[in-house]
């Protein structure tokens, strides 16, 4: 299964996500600059952490131009599974492939710390394997991860399922404390938090298991035994 | 042609919250003697500099730009441009 990890100039996660992808779970991994066509063998793409563009005019506005989100649109299209984190998060809002907008966190801080996610829609690439409701342990680190939505895309979100982790108590002031969500066809998700900085039990204090199921997930869309 | 300056001013919507206006409101100029303050909004401005025919195609154009380059988010920001001669 190959996987691509795109690279925008000022991403500083894609390096913890090869890792991960590759050490932990065993996948194909390839690295995917942003200026560049997307490769064609891909069965599922992940936008990282960072600060694209060093976040200048909006997180994630400046790199939601860059020429690979075009592919990343076509892509998805054909359902492949995207995950888009924090940064990458905020780049598929900014590119219109997920509803929202991130916004300052309320306190105005770059907020590093841990924080408990309820899985609220267990049907996307990234949420089969969890329990509805199941607690995921994992750590934000972001100065703009308030999820912002207008009531009536509030209204659409819940009425249609996409809605996929909601922060446990508010964290940041998000609209109904939303960390993720993903789109109409649940292909494309994005969260704030940080799933790879969370999978291995050396480097979280408090359970890893939850956060694997993330990357369990899409190996079990894929059919690929791990 | 001539040279216009543009400034576009991107604000929030009313009643996305402001918290950064709120904590200059409050922690700021009202601990000082300003009591007649009542609200203080926190804009981004871009001034655009832009070779036009006239100080309304240079606005209209300058608003082109933003709305093609989501320089702002019509979501949650609502701008105001003004042309003003360079």
């Amino acid at each position: 299964m190959n996987v691509g990890v795109v690279v925008f100039p000022g991403s500083n996660c894609d390096r913890d996500m090869f890792h991960v992808l590759s050490d932990v779970f065993n996948l194909n991994v390839h690295y995917c600059w942003h200026a560049k066509p997307l490769p064609e063998n891909l069965d599922a793409v992940v936008l990282p952490g960072g600060f694209s563009y060093g976040d200048r005019l909006r997180a994630g506005v400046i790199a939601a131009h860059s020429p690979i989100i075009q592919d990343i649109k076509k892509i998805s299209e054909k359902g492949i599974p995207i995950l888009g984190v924090c940064n990458g998060f905020q780049i598929l809002v900014e590119s219109g492939l997920l509803p929202g907008v991130l916004l300052k966190n309320d306190s105005l801080n770059f907020m590093c710390e841990w924080t408990n996610l309820t899985v609220e829609n267990n049907k996307t690439p990234f949420t089969n394997q969890f329990e509805l409701n199941q607690k995921i342990p994992i750590p934000i680190a972001n100065g703009e991860g308030r999820y912002f939505v207008d009531d009536e895309t509030l209204d659409q979100l819940e009425r249609k399922n996409q809605i996929v982790f909601k922060y446990d108590q508010v964290v940041n002031g998000s609209s109904n404390q939303i960390a993720g969500v993903c789109n109409d066809d649940g292909n494309i998700v994005g969260m704030m938090p940080h799933p790879e900085r969370a999978v291995e039990s050396e480097i979280n204090p408090h359970d890893n298991k939850p956060s694997s199921l993330i990357f369990e997930s899409l190996l079990k869309k894929m059919d690929v035994n791990n | 042609m001539v040279d216009y300056c543009v400034h576009v001013t991107i604000e929030n919507k009313p009643g996305i919250s402001d918290p950064e206006g709120k904590t200059i409101l409050n922690d700021l100029v009202l601990k000082g003697t300003h009591q007649n303050v009542s609200k203080i909004n926190t804009a981004k401005m871009l001034k655009f500099t832009i070779t036009e025919n006239n100080k309304e195609s240079a606005q209209s154009k300058v608003r082109e730009i933003c709305d093609e380059l989501r320089i702002y988010n019509p979501m949650v920001s609502v701008v105001t441009i003004d042309a003003f001669d360079a």
